[in-house]
Order: structure tokens, then C-alpha cells, then sequence
């Protein structure tokens, strides 16, 4: 008898402290919202390393790319994640718009590939995480289907999802937009770039932890 | 000299897809169908509304496109739905329960390729479909 409750309260305790302990956070969205702005922002205040290059030309991110065991200490609490930044998610790719960014027909050719596989893994990495935090620039129309999709999926797999708004430094960023357009989550609008309303935000991704 | 005028595509079409042509079909058959459409620079405006992880996988397969198919950019997509958020509790039930029998069938899909659909401009209550 103490053997078996000893065994269900350690699978209990074993499996919420596991989960405390390196909860995996998926960045979605679409291309250039500045998932990898704020996942560097992250990086950089808690481990003083970034996670990957930002660029003004879509797609920059074109593979997953993990960090590993980031702890974050908020308001006397600290939780370890894995944070999962991936490529933006897109029904369109098209090589001729990257030379209007000066890129050489050649290499625009090359990243138009890229972030074609990219997409796809970035979808298939929607089964290995555990909450998502869903970055969307505040400065355009949230009402995109690429949105409601990558939303709907995370919906459907009971993943718990936090939408952020991101470059509210800009004049044209506009929250309550998404908030309208997403009422049943929880929106927080941020500047990754100028490190703008952090706190808000680490408060509402302790909120999503929980969740988990 | 006769110069030719040759444009950069032969002809542009719109195929509505009843739901009951794809809702016994699998999520691979839907996809597929839906593409082979598109591939040939079809609007297609879908009867109903595509599953989350369908249209997830739609994503997947046109990227998958993209990358093999010489010319093909990808597609644009929207869904209009019904706005039910000022609905009395009945309707939205009734609108549930119907959705759960027959499919969500009181939605509308517009799936276009991106070389002929530069956008679609979406909004809660409207859908504005530019050519490119």
C-alpha cells in the first residue's frame, strides 16, 4: 500500500516538477512579427547570449532554434524553459520579393527554399511544445489567415497560447486591434527591439506557464 | 512584323467546391484536390471551412509545392465566417450542434494561387479578393 502511493505521488510531483522545470515555449507567427526579437530579448536578459540573427528581410529565420534551460526569475519565482524560436508561417514564398532587399537573384533563390522547409518545420514542431507564445507586429491587420490558422491549431491541440504584439514603439502599432481580433486570449503588446513593457509581458508568460 | 502578345497566364477561373464533393474525403485527398485546382491557376471558393489541422497541412503541401513546382509562389487564403458574437445563446448552439452534424458548412473559403492572388484582404465581416 505505502509502495503504491509512494509511486503515484512520485509520478504526481515527478511530472508537475519536470514540467516547472523546462517548459517548452514555441515563438509563432508570421514572417518578420519579430519572434526572434523578443526570443533574443529573452536570451539576452536572462542568459546574456542572443538565439539567432534578426534581419529586415523576411524569413531570416529559417531553421528551429532552440535555447536550452533559460531560467527567469520574476517577482521572488523562477522557471526554466526551452525556448523554441521558428521560422515565420506563410502560404506564400516568393524568391523575386528578397531582391528588393538587395539580395542577388541566386541567393534569393536559396532563401525562397529555405523558408519553404522552414515552414514545414516549423508546423511539425507544433506537436513538441508545450504553450506557445504567438508574436504578431502590431502594426498590421491581425486578421490574417496565417494567424487564425497557426491560433486554430494550437486551439486543437489544447496547447495554451499567449499573443504578443510586438513593435508597439512604432506610431502605427495598434493592441487593441489584436485584442479585438483575438478576444479569448491573453494580448500583451511589447517593443523586443527597445525592451518596452518586459514585465508586463514575463508576468503574462509566468501566467502561461501555469497553464501548462 | 505581327508581334505576339503572349500573357502570363492563359485564363482565370473560379470553381466553387460544394462540401459535400470533399467532406468524405481525407485530409490528404482534400489537400490534394484543393491544390490541384490552385495548380491550375483556379479561385477556389470552398463551401465550408477547412479544420485547423487541415489547413495546416495545406500550408505544408504548398510549401512542399513551392519548392517543386517551377513558377508556383504558394497561395492566399481566407475564411468568412458568420459573425455569431451578438447572437442569442440559442443560435449560437443551433449554429454548434449543426456544425458538429453536417460540417461547418455556413463558412466560406477562398483559396487562390499567389501569382494570381496578389491579397486577400480580410476583415470580421468581409473578404476583398485582390488580383494581382
Amino acid at each position: 500500500m505505502f509502495k503504491i502511493l509512494k509511486r503515484v505521488s512520485t509520478r504526481i510531483f515527478g511530472s508537475l516538477f519536470r514540467k516547472r522545470e523546462n517548459i517548452k515555449i514555441g515563438f509563432y507567427g508570421p514572417p518578420n512579427a519579430g519572434k526572434t526579437s523578443l526570443a533574443n530579448k529573452i536570451c539576452k536578459d536572462w542568459t546574456g547570449e542572443e538565439i539567432g540573427s534578426v534581419s529586415a528581410v523576411p524569413h531570416e529565420t529559417r531553421n528551429v532554434q532552440i535555447k536550452e534551460k533559460v531560467e527567469i526569475k520574476y517577482k521572488g519565482k523562477v522557471m526554466t524553459f526551452k525556448l523554441v524560436d521558428t521560422p515565420g508561417i506563410a502560404t506564400r514564398v516568393d524568391y523575386e520579393n528578397f531582391l528588393r532587399f538587395g539580395l542577388k537573384k541566386k541567393v534569393a533563390k536559396k532563401r525562397a527554399k529555405e523558408a519553404t522547409q522552414g515552414i514545414i518545420e516549423a508546423i511539425k514542431w507544433l506537436d513538441d511544445v508545450d504553450a506557445v507564445i504567438v508574436v504578431l507586429d502590431a502594426t498590421e491587420n491581425p486578421y490574417s489567415q496565417v494567424n487564425i490558422t497557426i491560433i486554430g491549431n494550437l486551439v486543437a491541440r489544447k496547447i495554451p497560447v499567449l499573443v504578443v504584439g510586438n513593435k508597439i514603439d512604432l506610431k502605427k502599432a495598434d493592441v487593441k486591434k489584436i485584442e479585438g481580433a483575438f478576444p479569448d486570449y491573453e494580448v500583451v503588446g511589447v517593443s523586443a527591439k527597445e525592451g518596452t513593457n518586459m514585465d508586463e509581458f514575463y508576468e503574462s508568460l509566468f501566467r502561461l506557464a501555469r497553464r501548462v | 512584323m505581327e508581334k505576339k502578345v503572349t500573357g502570363k497566364y492563359k485564363g482565370l477561373s473560379l470553381q466553387v467546391l460544394p462540401f459535400s464533393e470533399v467532406q468524405d474525403l481525407t485530409i490528404a485527398q482534400r489537400v490534394k484536390k484543393i491544390l490541384q485546382l490552385v495548380l491550375g491557376n483556379k479561385i477556389v471558393i470552398l463551401h465550408g471551412r477547412l479544420r485547423p489541422e487541415e489547413e495546416a497541412r495545406l500550408i505544408e503541401d504548398t510549401m512542399a509545392m513551392v519548392d517543386h513546382v517551377k513558377g508556383f509562389k504558394g497561395i492566399e487564403l481566407a475564411v468568412i465566417e458568420p459573425d455569431l458574437k451578438n447572437e442569442t445563446f440559442f443560435v449560437k448552439l443551433k449554429h454548434n450542434i449543426a456544425k458538429k452534424l453536417v460540417g461547418d458548412n455556413t463558412a466560406l473559403t477562398v483559396i487562390g494561387p499567389a501569382t494570381i492572388v496578389k491579397e486577400i484582404k480580410r476583415d470580421p465581416k468581409r473578404l476583398e479578393v485582390l488580383l494581382g
